[in-house]
């Protein structure tokens, strides 16, 4: 066992079982899955994306490149979790990935065998041609032996909600930084939230264990979480990564809500998504150590000194039995010290500096290791790691040790500075980047500001929340610094060791080696973001957190420009991955936007309607009855039952708009292509409005119920655009119009009545003494009246269908009573489908011709356009792209052979002519079994069109490998003279 | 961005000041555009719908409060920062 006796921030009443490939393993509360394989003596967790190596645990945090696993099962199986960010939890279940058969035998480690073909540009060198072997063979190969874990495939069983917070001052980041900043701001009263990735509070206290007013960091970590929660004005957010800085101080968090617990509580999500708003934030994201590159770097076994450091303080776990450290800095060596003091074995310390501060080597040389100065590693062996071979002071040597703690310095978490696009700047004392200018709003303190010493990280913080509070006008006082000595930091910039034996890793995650670097250099790639695209450095889930910087002086050095003229990528957010599930929220399935049901909806479901979408609508589709076979035998009999009896429809979903004003007339004559203001009170009319460019906007009817009052009606799918658009047209282009605009979409319910016997039902409908005879009542009619004994309705007399038809518009509570009674008065109900059937017999265009690229003469409309006076879109519309003849325009098409089914979306192409592009002549636009003339029928956009009525041309439809002959007529399949309207 | 070539950013920048309804959050308003077209003004129809200037810097913009007041307002924005320092309503004249 590799757990020490005693110390640690753990549990050790609390033991936790886990599963890992399948072994039973103990932990304790407060280990991490990483923390818990370690002290289980697991250093074997996964292998790499590319070649398969054996790969063991790096880090201690959210840098980690190796250590990905899929965890839990089923389908809460989530892969690419980073084992030294999860949590342990009781009967935790993972395993490890992108292995197989199993991770001890990975066959396809073989890759190893051809790591030279896998090299830097290798995807794009490899596989030029031929083309079509790509999406076949290639990619499928390299997926299979490239890869991360796999997705459960099944839907997600938890839930993930959204929420918004808004607060003075965001702290980022709970290290001793942070605290003090939330501390500071918590007494001066100001509404703090401080939020930290990790489950317990305190960042570098909890892993260096410093001592702070003569006690232990962790405990002076826990006395500030307890003083910030005693605060009602201050939210401290455990578990919780903020990812991204946006406009307006505006930060995106993930709080991992249950991602701690084997499923989440009743009624809990397993992640919440939070957009803060915050007047003023301080970023205290600490820092990320950084690796040495060496030939065998990546062997199980070699960690970073820190993670080391804060497995034997946190966790009480001993990275190894044997451990060696390889550094540049002096920080290694306190990693070194605190494993003595632990009672690990640390034989050997080499740095490749000539001096070192005898205060640091002289404890290790008291506790018996060995200090190797002007050394470095250049090679390591074993399958995990067993020995390392040195090169000191000239000399090869070989040392045996199944842990070497790495250190090749610390790199401030500027990430977040980055986010609105500013770089941070090189600071040569630390040999890192540290943070110039940051986004608005944004301070930054502590480690993140290249400040690493424990008091400057307690001032800082403290300094940063004063200033920050300052600018929003809060008072704050500066807390007392507490006492405390901060821990030596010098360091010497040092990279790549050049004498490596064996393939040497940059980014451990992508399998990019020092080699891969050399080559995009030797071919060109030198500009950093053209050496990332094309080795993929930092192109993996860590995005490089331990890799980028290294990769970079590695092509400094190789170019001899500066790591300063050399640069850096840029930072995006995320900072670490969210899952699509948190992003999503609430909005899947058919929750994904909310759903608008009709007035009738309920009724339409009690007599059994299929329901259709149509946009956020629900709408009855067809109504089936017993005994029929299809969706097309129903239709059919809707139809006929209309065309020879009497049917209705609700046609709620219709945009409704009411106008009211004495400009009302002129409103309608400037966006519409037709006159309005010459329209009689008491009546309707069809009218068709343009975009500004002259193409057809929406269509409807709208009706005059008083001098200064109409009501407009929309298409469904553009009831909001239109409101808009008027909206626009009243406030922003003729401000002096005296008109006022309301939807009353909702308000109403709506139902079409058609048929021959439509008049006889209605009689039964509206109260006396409404005069509904074809004289007082005509064909294009509107007026008001009572139904039902009472209730106050609209009446329309408007056909789409072609039939004696007419609209009845109630309150929307009524719309269901109105339905019940005309279905009483032996009235049958049709669907959607019906009316579009009907719709295209009458050669009506609907959306799938007002498809945005239609003018008013495609859709025979042309006539209708006044020469009298003004209206949005005339101008563009004469342009002679939009009046070309060629131009397709609706027609109507027959096949010829009438037992044949026409498909929408098929092209015409001249008889005899090849089926390819530059023979396109247009594309059937809408078609229909029509019961009333026998076979299929269909609309269509064709080429001059009304001028080639008679003509056979092809409908090729390569979708559904159709080629028919149809023949072009006149749209307007059922009483073209419109005779049976105005009966 | 040019370093020294910015003006200083504010920490309103993505919420709007509807005069109607207050300080709002931008998604709820819709964007349009340039404010500073009249239309007709007599020119190339063409130019007038589809040529629009693409400033870096101040620029006053139609933007529509869909989800509040439904009202038009004309909103001043820095391209380059999205710094927001003043909306009023399209109806008034500026």
């Amino acid at each position: 066992m590799s757990r020490l006796a005693k110390g640690g921030l753990i549990d050790r009443s609390q033991p936790l079982d886990f599963e890992f490939d399948d072994r039973r393993l103990k932990g304790y509360a407060g280990d991490t899955l990483a923390s818990a394989l370690l002290a289980n003596d697991v250093r074997l967790v996964g292998r790499s994306f590319k070649y398969h190596r054996p790969r063991g645990i790096l880090t201690a945090g959210p840098d980690e490149p190796n250590a990905l696993v899929e965890l839990r099962s089923g389908a809460r199986r989530e892969p690419n979790t980073r084992a030294t960010t999860v949590e342990l939890y009781d009967r935790l279940v993972a395993s490890s990935q992108n292995r197989w058969p199993s991770l001890g035998l990975d066959l396809m480690a073989v890759n190893r065998l051809v790591a030279p073909l896998l090299g830097a540009g290798f995807y794009y060198k490899t596989f030029m041609w031929p083309s079509a072997f790509w999406e076949k063979l290639y990619e499928p190969l390299i997926r299979r032996a490239a890869g991360l874990g796999t997705a459960s495939g099944l839907p997600d069983p938890d839930t993930y909600e959204k929420a918004n917070a808004f607060c003075d001052l965001l702290v980022i980041g709970a290290g001793p930084a942070g605290l003090m900043a939330a501390l500071t701001a918590a007494r001066a009263g100001a509404r703090v939230i401080l939020a930290d990735e990790d489950f317990r509070l305190g960042g570098r206290l909890l892993s260096d264990n410093p001592l702070i007013d003569d006690r232990p960091g962790a405990d002076w970590a826990a006395r500030a979480v307890a003083e910030l929660a005693s605060f009602p004005d201050v939210t401290v957010m455990a578990r919780t990564t903020v990812f991204g800085v946006y406009d307006g101080g505006t930060y995106g968090a993930v709080e991992r809500v249950s991602d701690h617990l084997t499923t989440p509580p009743a009624h809990q999500p397993r992640q919440r998504l939070w957009r803060i708003v915050a007047k003023r934030a301080v970023l205290a994201a600490g820092a990320t150590e950084r690796p040495i590159v060496f030939g065998g770097n990546d062997r199980p076994g070699v960690m970073l000194a820190g993670a080391v450091r804060t497995y034997a303080n946190r966790h009480a776990v001993a990275a190894g039995d044997d451990v060696a450290v390889f550094a540049n800095n002096d920080g290694a060596w306190l990693a070194a010290r605190d494993l003595l003091r632990a009672g690990v074995a640390v034989r050997t310390v080499i740095d490749i500096r000539d001096t070192v501060d005898p205060a640091l080597t002289a404890p290790l040389r008291e506790g018996g290791a060995r200090v190797l100065t002007n050394s470095r590693v250049i090679g390591t062996s074993g399958k995990l790691l067993g020995e390392i071979e040195v090169l000191a002071d000239g000399h090869r040597a070989r040392i045996a040790a199944d842990t070497l703690a790495i250190s090749g310095g610390w790199s401030p978490t500027v990430h977040m500075t980055c986010h609105l696009g500013d770089r941070p700047v090189w600071n040569e004392e630390i040999s890192a980047f540290v943070p110039d200018r940051t986004p608005p709003g944004l301070s930054v303190a502590g480690a993140a500001a290249g400040k690493f010493g424990l008091s400057e990280c307690l001032s800082g913080g403290a300094g940063a929340a004063i200033a920050a509070l300052g600018d929003l006008s809060i008072r704050a006082t500066l807390p007392a610094t507490p006492r405390t000595e901060d821990e030596p930091r010098r360091v010497t910039a040092f990279w790549h060791v050049a004498e490596s034996k064996g393939a040497a890793f940059v980014d451990l995650q992508n399998d990019v080696t020092a080699k891969d670097i050399a080559i995009a250099h030797r071919e060109g790639f030198r500009a950093v973001e053209h050496l990332k695209r094309y080795t993929t450095l930092g192109m993996a889930t860590d995005q490089g957190k331990t890799s980028n910087l290294t990769g970079l002086a590695i092509m400094a050095a190789l170019t001899g420009k500066g790591i300063p003229q050399t640069g850096t990528t840029v930072f995006r957010p995320p900072y670490t991955p969210v899952a699509i599930g948190a992003l999503a929220g609430h909005h899947r399935g058919r929750e994904f936007r909310p759903t608008r049901l009709t007035p009738t909806h309920a009724w339409a479901e009690r007599q059994g309607a299929v329901f259709v979408e149509a946009g956020a609508w629900l709408r009855a589709q067809y109504y089936p009855k017993p005994g029929e076979a299809d969706w097309l035998e129903t239709v059919n009999r809707e139809v006929l039952a209309v065309r020879s009896g009497v049917g209705f429809c609700d046609v709620s979903t219709l945009g409704k708009i009411d106008i009211q004003g004495p400009d009302a007339g002129t409103l309608l004559d400037r966006v519409y292509i037709n006159a309005w203001s010459t329209l009689g009170v008491g009546k309707a009319r069809y009218g068709v409005m343009l975009r500004e460019d002259g193409m057809v906007m929406d269509d409807g009817t709208t009706s005059r119920l008083g001098p200064d009052h109409f009501i407009m009606t929309t298409t469904t799918a553009n009831a909001a655009k239109v409101y808009q658009h008027l909206e626009f047209c009243l406030q922003v282009l003729w401000p002096e119009l005296d008109v006022q605009l309301a939807s009353v979409s909702e308000q109403w319910a709506q139902l079409s009545i058609a048929g021959p016997k439509a008049r006889e039902v209605l009689a039964g409908i509206v109260d006396a003494p409404f005069d509904l005879s074809n004289e007082a009542f005509p064909f294009m009619a509107a007026g008001e009246a009572t139904v039902l004994g009472g209730t106050r309705a609209r009446l329309f007399r408007i056909s789409f269908s072609g039939e004696l038809a007419y609209e009845i518009a109630v309150p929307a509570r009524h719309g269901v009573g109105l339905a019940e009674a005309l279905l009483a008065a032996g009235a049958t109900p049709y669907g959607t489908e019906a009316l579009g059937v009907m719709r295209i017999e009458k050669g009506h265009a609907a959306g799938n011709e007002l498809n945005g690229q239609t003018t008013a003469a495609d859709l025979g409309l042309g006539r209708m356009m006044s020469k009298k006076k003004d209206f949005i879109g005339r101008a563009l519309s004469q342009r002679p792209g939009l009046t070309d003849p060629k131009r397709p325009a609706l027609v109507g098409f027959r096949p010829v052979d009438p037992a044949q089914r026409l498909r929408g979306g098929a092209h015409f192409i001249p008889m005899g002519a090849d089926a390819v592009a530059a023979n396109d002549q247009g594309h059937m636009t809408s078609v229909a079994y029509s019961p009333t003339v026998g076979h299929w029928i269909g609309l269509g956009l064709l080429s001059d069109g009304p001028d080639r009525i008679g003509e056979r041309v092809r409908a090729v439809d390569p979708v559904r490998n159709a080629d028919i002959e149809v023949e072009v007529c006149h749209p307007v399949f059922v009483d073209p003279q419109g005779d049976k309207l105005r009966v | 961005m040019r370093k020294g070539s910015a003006p200083s950013r504010t920490c309103t920048d993505m919420r709007i000041p509807c005069p109607y309804c207050g300080t709002r959050d931008a998604h709820e308003f819709g964007y349009l555009g340039d404010a500073t077209t009249r239309r007709p003004d007599g020119g190339d129809p063409f130019d007038q719908v589809h040529i629009r200037d693409n400033p870096a810097g101040p620029h006053e913009e139609l933007w529509y409060h869909g989800a509040g007041c439904r009202r038009w307002l004309v909103v001043s924005r820095d391209t380059r920062t999205h710094a927001i320092t003043g909306a009023r309503f399209a109806k008034e004249p500026a």
